[in-house]
């Protein structure tokens, strides 16, 4: 289920790369991501909305989140046109969907530090 | 050519980036890939980060808080002036605007996220080579700046001496108009004039082959020998003789000038000439309104070895308010668009059409400009007209010896035979030694004339035996010089005597002067009685020898004349 959701070849890079800052790089995208999931949460306009999502969007394509991915770049293409309660519909999809990786992320970092 | 060091240079590598995830993984890959890393988490940081670390590279996010990636792009570009500093956009834009817009800030290239590492690589490295690519262009030009510099400089003190020498003739006498560009020198263009003790004028319109300072320098030489033998008296044929063997020791084999020299002599009302591979010139005389070309008779100065070359001239008369025409190959051989040549048929049109003999340069200028559109800067143009008779007073020389070793009471004799007649002119000579005598220095013009006058009438009429009446007319003063070159070149016997006498009379002293010749004589009487011509093509100079010196006398049935100058007490 978990390569509906990651990458798992990027992460595998990911880990080549970071070396042992790999558990770092984990904890600062989770924090990140919580800042920026709080950030879309209290968007007023839909501008702010489109440069969240867009930031979301990069980071997440790099951390392998492949359908987190899919619904950021959805919110940014579409904020300026979807009604306030289908922008919330995709807020509460993308909340939804960083739930579900979140633990996986977890995981993969307590993998990580056992193994070094 | 432009070589890339196969090993790739480690480089201070700026990552603007507001993410933090983002920020530490692209470290880790620009680290792993061997550079240092500096990072900024917005636009306002990485503007200040690059004014203190100045990275080679930057890697920039396009969205960020505070300051954009454009912005930043923007000032960082600003800042780095001529220094390529390339700025990789790190985005995920997908429009194909906010794409466009990175480049219009300054940014060189993109990289799209999830980054990928070999990518990445590979941009890096290609933005290296062309920042080396800019730095070595930058370089280059900065040194050709500063060797351009350099040769101006060396090209104005070259000119500053150079002026020094040139301008020590009298160019700027009112019967010489000239044209030259200022460096027409660095174009080996050269322009020379000067007054003879006798008070004829030299003129020298030289150019040499090649440009630059080799073309220059060769005139330096050229010009001390035309100045130092035209003011001891030596004639055309002796200065381009001496001209001719410097140039041939001095220049390489590919070098030479051509040079056309002028002797203009108010008192014969004629001029001498010698053309070396110049452009033909022009006599342009008033009374016909004919244009006589003075056309190239000969190889330039500086190709034959000293026995072959050829030092004879032309003389031509001319009379007060007749023009000489110079110019150089620049005016001619200008080509228009097409490769055609202005040539000497457009130049002659410009002759006819000219109106206004004083605009006849800006006329020329003129019609070169309508042929080409533009003016080269090789361009020379000299035009000279005889001095006017009281202008023919050059300055005295100097002397520096004290005046306390001066011969006052001798006599000398001297006997020129046929082969010294042939080639050598003793004049400098014998001038040189009467200006000894310090009484006789403030005279030294008129004794010159007189000396050169009786020289030439016993060697042309006495010991040649040429008819001064030939000189009448055009034609005939063409012959007259022609026959005088061949009876020169054919002189077996004969001879031309000159005695100086030199003795005190009170405190000052008096010079007796008598020259005599081998040749028939002529009738004295007859020639004293002849009223003075004054267009003087003929008449033997013999109104000029009685109007400069005292009791002027003729023995011997006109083989010997005797002259006397006086001098009173020096101040």
């Amino acid at each position: 289920m978990a390569d509906e959701h990651l990458d798992l070849d990027a992460l595998n890079e990911l880990r080549e790369v970071m070396e042992d800052a790999y558990p770092q790089l984990l904890d600062t995208f989770l924090a990140d991501s919580e800042e920026r999931l709080q950030a879309l949460r209290e968007a007023g306009k839909a501008a702010q909305l489109v440069g969240v999502a867009h930031s979301f969007k990069g980071s997440s394509s790099n951390m392998g989140a492949v359908k987190l991915v899919a619904l950021c770049d959805e919110l940014e293409k579409n904020a300026e046109k979807l009604s306030p309660s289908e922008i919330h519909e995709l807020i509460t999809a993308i909340d939804l969907e960083f739930a579900i990786v979140r633990p996986l992320y977890e995981a993969e970092r307590q993998r990580s530090l056992a193994e070094s | 050519m432009i070589t890339v060091q196969p090993a790739l240079e480690s480089l201070t590598i700026l990552i603007a980036e507001d993410s933090a995830a983002d920020r530490m993984l692209l470290s880790s890959i620009v680290r792993r890939q061997g550079h240092q890393v500096l990072t900024a988490a917005n636009g306002a940081e990485a503007v200040e980060m690059f004014r203190q670390q100045r990275p080679q590279l930057v890697l920039m996010d396009a969205m960020m808080p505070v300051m954009d990636g454009f912005e930043a792009a923007a000032q960082i570009k600003a800042l780095a002036g001529e220094t390529l500093v390339p700025i990789i956009f790190l985005t995920s834009l997908s429009e194909n605007q906010a794409l466009a817009r990175c480049l219009e800030v300054g940014g060189d290239d993109f990289l799209a996220k999830p980054y990928n590492q070999v990518i990445l690589a590979a941009k890096i490295k290609a933005m290296d080579r062309l920042r080396r690519l800019q730095a070595t262009v930058v370089q280059q030009r900065d040194q050709i700046a500063r060797h351009h510099e350099y040769l101006l400089n060396e090209q104005r003190v070259a000119k500053a001496v150079f002026d020094k020498v040139a301008h020590s003739g009298c160019l700027n006498a009112p019967n010489i108009r000239y044209l030259q560009s200022p460096y027409a020198l660095f174009n080996g263009d050269l322009l020379l004039a000067a007054f003879t003790p006798a008070g004829d004028m030299h003129v020298l319109l030289g150019d040499f082959t090649g440009h630059g300072l080799p073309a220059a320098v060769g005139a330096m030489p050229l010009a001390e020998v035309f100045y130092g033998m035209t003011a001891k008296g030596y004639g055309l044929a002796e200065t381009l003789r001496e001209m001719n063997a410097k140039l041939k020791r001095i220049l390489p084999v590919d070098m030479f000038c051509c040079a056309t020299m002028l002797c203009l002599s108010v008192q014969n009302r004629s001029v001498e000439v010698w053309n070396g591979g110049m452009p033909d010139g022009y006599l342009h005389s008033v009374a016909s309104g004919e244009r006589t070309p003075l056309t190239a008779r000969h190889l330039p100065l500086g190709v034959l070895s000293p026995p072959t070359f050829d030092d004879r001239t032309e003389v031509f008369p001319m009379a007060l308010g007749d023009r000489i025409f110079l110019l150089s190959d620049g005016v001619i051989d200008t080509c228009d668009a097409d490769e055609q040549l202005f040539g000497v048929q457009r130049l002659q049109q410009v002759f006819a059409a000219n109106r206004q003999p004083d605009t006849l340069f800006e006329d020329i200028e003129q019609a070169l400009r309508d042929f080409r559109g533009e003016a080269r800067d090789d361009v020379s143009m000299v035009e000279v007209s005889l001095p006017a008779p009281t202008q023919a007073s050059p300055p005295l020389p100097i002397y520096s010896d004290s005046g306390q070793s001066c011969p006052l009471d001798w006599s000398a004799s001297f006997e020129f035979r046929a082969a010294t007649l042939k080639r050598f002119n003793p004049l400098p000579y014998l001038l040189q030694l009467l200006q000894e005598v310090h009484g006789l220095r403030a005279q030294s013009g008129a004794l010159y004339s007189v000396l050169a006058e009786l020289y030439s009438n016993a060697l042309e009429h006495g010991v040649l035996g040429l008819d001064s009446s030939l000189k009448r007319d055009v034609s005939g003063f063409t012959r007259y010089y022609q026959q005088r070159n061949a009876r020169l070149d054919e002189l077996e016997d004969g001879y031309v005597r000159v005695h100086l006498q030199v003795t005190p009379q009170g405190e000052g002293g008096c010079l007796a002067i008598r020259v005599e010749d081998s040749g028939k004589g002529f009738d004295v009487g007859r020639v004293l009685e002849r009223p003075v011509d004054p267009v003087r093509l003929s008449g033997r100079g013999i109104s000029l020898i009685r109007q400069l010196g005292h009791n002027a006398s003729w023995s011997d049935d006109g083989r010997s004349a005797r002259v006397e100058f006086l001098w009173k007490a020096l101040a």
